[in-house]
């Protein structure tokens, strides 16, 4: 089987699990709006950070130029260009925004303390935001993507230098449309907390579940044409070195929040750590500080693991689980603050948003060559590292 | 033939060393050298070489066990001290939270994890490197300066056991080197 039919079947299996759940998803739209709308919010957020993750790394890869991100670099720019459709997908949240968000409900202006953000928290520039976020992020993805394909044609090295350019500055746009987009989307939910270290703490969290899926996808691939002439076992050990240090810094972030807020101890502070180590959800926290941290970094430190696609491929399909996890265990409990409440339609979201992100990344992925072959880089193998 | 044996053996050598000017015929050298069952070897290059480390037979770092371990104790003697400070030591009650608030000891931990691993990872690379070394035979020959700019050279180390002084250095000359010297100790 080549490479190109493997993507074409995955493509397929995607559309029909899209299908599935959208038509399932409408079963719970049509039962439970509210409910409908919750679930929607929980799987658009984490299957579009798949994306905004993508063009993290892309920028972050132009920037500093690593061979590792050669071997990736058609995954996400595949995954950087679904961020247009997911704009389109952004819909049903700003159709149910007084749903969702507290500050957005007719009552919310008795609430003194979101009548006091009203300038920042309300619809007209929460949507003129959300859109210009979506622009940014295009135009970033159009780009790069556009110059890699010329330079597929031209080898043209000038090219190479031009999207480093680019994405310098870029990175810098990025980091912060990302932390506001974050902000907005899922912070705004609880509109009386806030935390200064979230959007870097969520951005984070989104890069390494990318890293964890074009990874992933790297390691299945490995042993087709093209990528069996040109991956080494140094590839891997240096993709599994980047997935350890974002988990460490996850890990970190994630801690540094709790412990600041934990020391503070502010009544408009502590509630959200208190719903979410409420009945249930403390649960969740626990099984994401083994799983999303302690287990991955124990492995991760052993350099046998970070050279053998196989035991990385593991680890990967673990970090995109555990993704999904935190990011629930993030926007849920906002919706059900005294104990922890997963529904059928949660499922169902997930594989709705799931397949329409899956196939259209691997659509996306099919319209061009996996690997930049004009590059000359991707002759020269990355430097060894034998400690680490 | 037997003069040149008698001769070779009668001078103490350290070793047999051979030149390259190009990583890939060293590469190729010492994997030969290794096949051939030499284990006392090392390489001499300017710049990081991909494989050279796998080809003589470099295996796994003992370093980096040492390392975790300390980490381990450095975690383990951070978090223990605070414990011992907050709980036993010294229990006062403060801003109304439990004796044992185990997330104000996290930092520490975290920095006596640090602060162990760190110290094992410099003096346990020193110490088992051999570093600092005042005096080393592999600098008797007088081209080897050049294994910082740009030469690359493998050593057969005469405390091999499958050191021979002459089968050896005839095995080296085949490698197709730049040139083969003795290095004295």
């Amino acid at each position: 089987m080549t490479p190109d039919a493997l993507l074409a079947l995955w493509e397929r299996w995607s559309r029909i699990a899209g299908v599935a759940g959208i038509v399932l998803s409408l079963v719970g739209f049509l039962i439970n709006r509210e409910q409908f709308l919750r679930s929607y919010l929980f799987a658009y957020i984490y299957w579009t950070g798949m994306g905004i993750g993508c063009l993290g790394i892309l920028l972050l890869h132009h920037t500093v130029g690593g061979k590792w991100g050669l071997v990736i670099r058609r995954f996400l720019e595949a995954g950087a260009r679904t961020l247009p459709f997911m704009a389109v997908l952004v819909i049903p949240v700003l159709m149910g925004l007084s749903i969702l968000y507290p500050w957005a409900r007719p009552d919310a202006a008795q609430d003194p303390a979101i009548r006091s953000k009203t300038a920042y928290l309300n619809v007209p520039f929460f949507v003129l935001r959300t859109v210009l976020y979506f622009a940014i992020w295009t135009v970033y993805a159009r780009l790069l993507s556009k110059r890699s394909e010329e330079h597929d044609l031209t080898g043209d090295d000038r090219l190479i230098r031009h999207m480093r350019a680019l994405s310098a500055p870029g990175l810098v746009v990025f980091v912060l449309t990302a932390t506001f987009a974050f902000i907005d989307w899922v912070m705004s939910l609880e509109p009386e907390w806030f935390s200064t270290i979230y959007g870097v703490m969520f951005l984070v969290g989104q890069v390494l579940q990318a890293f964890a899926l074009t990874i992933a996808l790297l390691a299945v691939l490995s042993r087709f044409a093209p990528f069996d002439k040109y991956l080494t076992a140094q590839h891997f050990h240096d993709l599994g070195n980047l997935v350890f240090a974002f988990t460490v810094l996850w890990a970190y972030l994630s801690f540094s929040q709790f412990l600041i807020i934990w020391a503070g101890n502010l009544p408009e502070e502590i509630p959200w750590y208190l719903r979410r180590l409420g009945p249930g959800w403390g649960a969740v926290a626990v099984f994401l500080v083994l799983f999303h941290f302690a287990f991955p970094f124990l492995v991760l430190l052993q350099r046998t693991v970070k050279r053998r696609a196989t035991l990385l491929l593991k680890i990967c399909v673990l970090m995109i689980f555990v993704r999904m996890v935190d990011v629930y265990w993030l926007v849920e409990p906002a919706f059900y603050p005294s104990r922890i409440s997963v529904r059928w339609v949660d499922l169902a979201t997930v594989l709705a948003v799931g397949g329409i992100w899956l196939s259209l990344f691997f659509w996306q992925l099919r319209t061009r060559p996996l690997l930049p072959m004009r590059d000359r880089r991707l002759e020269e193998a990355p430097r060894e590292t034998v400690a680490f | 033939m037997l003069t040149e044996t008698r001769v070779a053996s009668q001078i103490e050598l350290y070793g047999l060393m051979a030149s390259f000017r190009q990583p890939e015929p060293l590469l190729a050298a010492a994997r030969r050298a290794h096949s051939e069952g030499y284990r006392h070897l090392d390489a001499y290059t300017p710049m990081p070489v991909e494989g050279l480390a796998d080809a003589i037979g470099f295996r796994s770092n003992a370093v980096s066990r040492f390392v975790f371990c300390a980490g381990l104790t450095g975690a383990a003697g951070g978090f223990g001290l605070m414990y011992w400070i907050s709980v036993i030591a010294y229990p006062h009650i403060v801003a109304g939270r439990p004796l044992n608030s185990w997330p104000a000891y996290i930092p520490i931990t975290f920095e006596c994890m640090v602060l162990l691993a760190c110290f094992t990872a410099v003096i346990g690379m020193l110490a088992m490197n051999g570093l600092p070394q005042p005096y080393h035979p592999v600098f008797n020959v007088d081209s080897f300066e050049r294994a910082s700019r740009d030469r690359f050279f493998l050593c057969i180390e005469a405390s091999d056991p499958a050191f021979d002084p002459v089968r050896t250095r005839r095995f080296l000359e085949q490698l197709d080197p730049e040139e083969v010297m003795e290095v004295a100790p």
